[in-house]
């Protein structure tokens, strides 16, 4: 155990820079959250596809990974919104439990298959900005971290000011208040439902392409990053666009902080630490204002 | 509903299993082995889960206490497995307490509670593999039994582990009946059906999800126990491994929530199942083919059979004019989403 400055300062940096794309990776799950009260536990399975579809595009096809989310974001939306379509509308209206149980399925599904299909592999890519790094003073970052950060800052806006200041934005927020008022209202509140649904799987192929190239793909690797999700936004408090990111921030500053201070895969334990300590604390969230 | 005759089921068709290892090779009756052990693992799973509503995403967590405190006594104390089942019912009861503590007390349920259960359990993951006491990543092993010693849970045959689970799970399911018909689980099928209406005629609803989560936590743990000296080995992943707690409650979905029969059912059914497409050698082949049947089979039970096997049983029962007794099946009524927290996330988003 070293309590280097330099290494603390390091981990702090890297910390905020993955710290912004685990926000940007639970922002979906959060808004599916929000829209219609389902937690769609395969949301690290619809990441893996992504990772896979990045992977895939750049070593194949010879796409620069930042080109390709011009096809990976339509293609999730796409597979999004049909698994929706055809597995979790139908049953909508029965018990909440039933739906997550859905959701767990097709996260067993989707893994396994791609264990089936790609194998247990860890695959990563090559990018030429892999060997760019930035000083800043003791700490080095490296230029795919630096543009995952701002990639996710921006595409995390982006999103939220599409809910905020869009007709369709509008009509998924009136969903999510009230489905019965928005009925009303004359939203055509299924269709919302879809689309929001579309829209929470499509931030992770930004993410997909954000992530790749600091990062890795194998079959398990939405297990790890699926958890982290929902450490998030349960940190957040669920639905929680703004605490989506706080979460994401301070999973991202506990993980290398913990990296850099703990041996071999203690860091994990830090992490839930965390997450254990604000369920005693604030269980609704760190961002609530409702007394608890 | 108190009669004798659930009871009396039970016997008989337990009586009946009894005489199995005389019929069976050493595989077929290995296989049994497994069912019963996961039969009873979804039975304690099925109390907080079936009766009281409660989804845990992480019995794999009690599980592996049992699994890991009975090799570690073994190991170090030479302390036998019974007693662990003893020692262990108590900590996992605590565990389940200190999960229930920390997601019951603000009435934050469903999804929430899923997501908990889940976390800690791969937390337990991490702790388990840095930990060098418990042979950290590499994980525990017992020696192999070299000859039958009932006190020491150790059998040189098939058939000592089997009578052994054999009378556990007929205990485990005896009991479930008993809880069934008692105040307890009327009250625990309440909190399911409608936590603020139960709340509303006087059910202490947090002391009900206490009792139904250190219940099942502690009763998981005596599976554990056994499953370690059936396996003479557990590792991190082996009992805190996500297949581990989805495959705990699928056996009882699939079998049928909240019913008595349900867990052994779908163990019954699936563990064969999982057994043939892993040793065939296509399954050897493809890895993860049995859990993505897993998962098929999940996604269809929610689609079009939601009440299990027993449960679409029990409804066609119903319909011929017979009688069905203990209750409505879980998972039937049609859920309002759930408000929680919705009037200040909508604001938030």
């Amino acid at each position: 155990m070293t309590f280097n400055l330099d290494v603390i300062l390091q981990a702090l940096a890297s910390g905020i820079m993955v710290g912004a794309v685990f926000a940007l990776i639970s922002v979906g799950l959060t808004l599916i959250w929000g829209v219609m009260k389902i937690i769609n536990f395969a949301q690290g399975e619809f990441l893996m596809i992504g990772l896979y579809l990045t992977y895939f595009l750049v070593t194949r096809a010879h796409i620069n990974p930042y080109v390709s989310v011009l096809i990976t974001v339509p293609a999730l939306f796409l597979i999004g919104a049909a698994i929706f379509r055809i597995t979790i509308r139908p049953i909508l209206k029965d018990a909440p439990m039933n739906q997550i149980m859905l959701t767990l399925g097709l996260s067993l599904m989707l893994q396994n298959l791609a264990l089936m299909l790609f194998k247990a592999d860890v695959l990563r890519i090559q990018t030429p900005g892999q060997s760019v790094f930035i000083h800043l003073g003791p700490v080095v970052l490296s230029l795919p971290e630096v543009l995952a950060f701002f990639g996710s800052i921006i595409a995390t806006l982006a999103l939220y000011f599409y809910l905020q200041r869009t007709d369709m934005g509008r009509s998924v927020r009136a969903a999510s208040q009230s489905p019965t008022a928005a009925t009303l209202m004359g939203i055509d509140v299924r269709f919302t439902y879809l689309f929001a649904f579309g829209i929470g799987s499509a931030t992770l192929g930004v993410a997909s392409a954000l992530l790749l190239p600091t990062y890795y793909v194998s079959p398990t690797v939405g297990l790890f990053l699926g958890l982290i999700m929902f450490v998030v936004v349960v940190l957040g408090g669920m639905g929680n666009f703004l605490g989506a990111f706080v979460g994401g921030m301070i999973i991202g500053l506990t993980e290398n902080l913990g990296a850099a201070i703990l041996p071999g895969s203690l860091s994990r334990v830090l992490t839930f630490g965390v997450f254990i300590l604000v369920l005693l604390l604030k269980p609704q969230g760190i961002l609530s204002r409702r007394r608890t | 509903m108190r009669t004798t005759r659930p009871y009396i089921v039970a016997l008989i068709v337990f009586g009946v299993a009894a005489f199995l290892p005389l019929m069976l090779s050493k595989y077929y009756l290995h296989m049994a082995i497994l069912v019963l052990l996961w039969a009873f693992l979804a039975t304690a799973w099925n109390i907080l889960g079936g009766y009281g509503g409660q989804h845990s995403l992480g019995n794999g967590l009690f599980m592996g206490i049992g699994a890991y405190g009975a090799a570690y006594l073994v190991l170090t104390w030479n302390i036998s497995p019974w007693l662990s089942m003893g020692i262990f019912f108590i900590v996992a009861g605590l565990a389940g307490a200190f999960v229930g503590y920390l997601t019951f007390r603000y009435g934050l349920k469903g999804a929430y509670f899923a997501l908990v259960t889940i976390a800690l359990t791969e937390a337990a993951v991490y702790v388990t593999s840095n930990w060098t006491a418990l042979g950290a990543n590499n994980g525990l092993s017992l020696p192999i039994a070299q000859s039958n010693n009932f006190a020491m849970l150790q059998f040189t045959s098939e058939t000592g582990y089997f009578y052994v689970i054999l009378v556990l799970t007929l205990l485990i399911m005896m009991f479930t009946i008993w809880l069934a018909s008692r105040r307890f689980g009327y009250r625990l099928i309440s909190v399911r059906e409608n936590e603020d209406a139960a709340e509303a005629l006087g059910v202490g609803t947090m002391s009900t999800k206490m009792w139904a989560i250190m219940l099942s936590a502690a009763l998981t743990a005596v599976g554990g126990v056994f499953y370690i000296v059936l396996y003479n080995y557990v590792n991190p992943r082996s009992v805190f491994g996500e297949a581990v707690s989805v495959q705990i409650l699928l056996y009882a979905i699939v079998g049928g929530l909240g019913t008595v029969w349900g867990p052994l059912v779908g163990a019954a059914i699936l563990v064969p199942v999982s057994e043939i497409v892993r040793g065939s050698s296509l399954g050897q082949q493809l890895q993860g083919a049995y859990l993505l049947t897993y998962g098929v089979i999940l996604v269809l039970t929610m689609l079009f059979m939601p009440t299990g096997i027993v449960g679409v049983a029990k409804s066609i029962r119903r319909r011929l004019g017979g009688r069905a007794p203990e209750g409505p099946p879980a998972g039937v009524t049609p859920g309002e989403p759930q408000t929680e927290l919705s009037e200040q996330d909508g604001a938030a988003l």
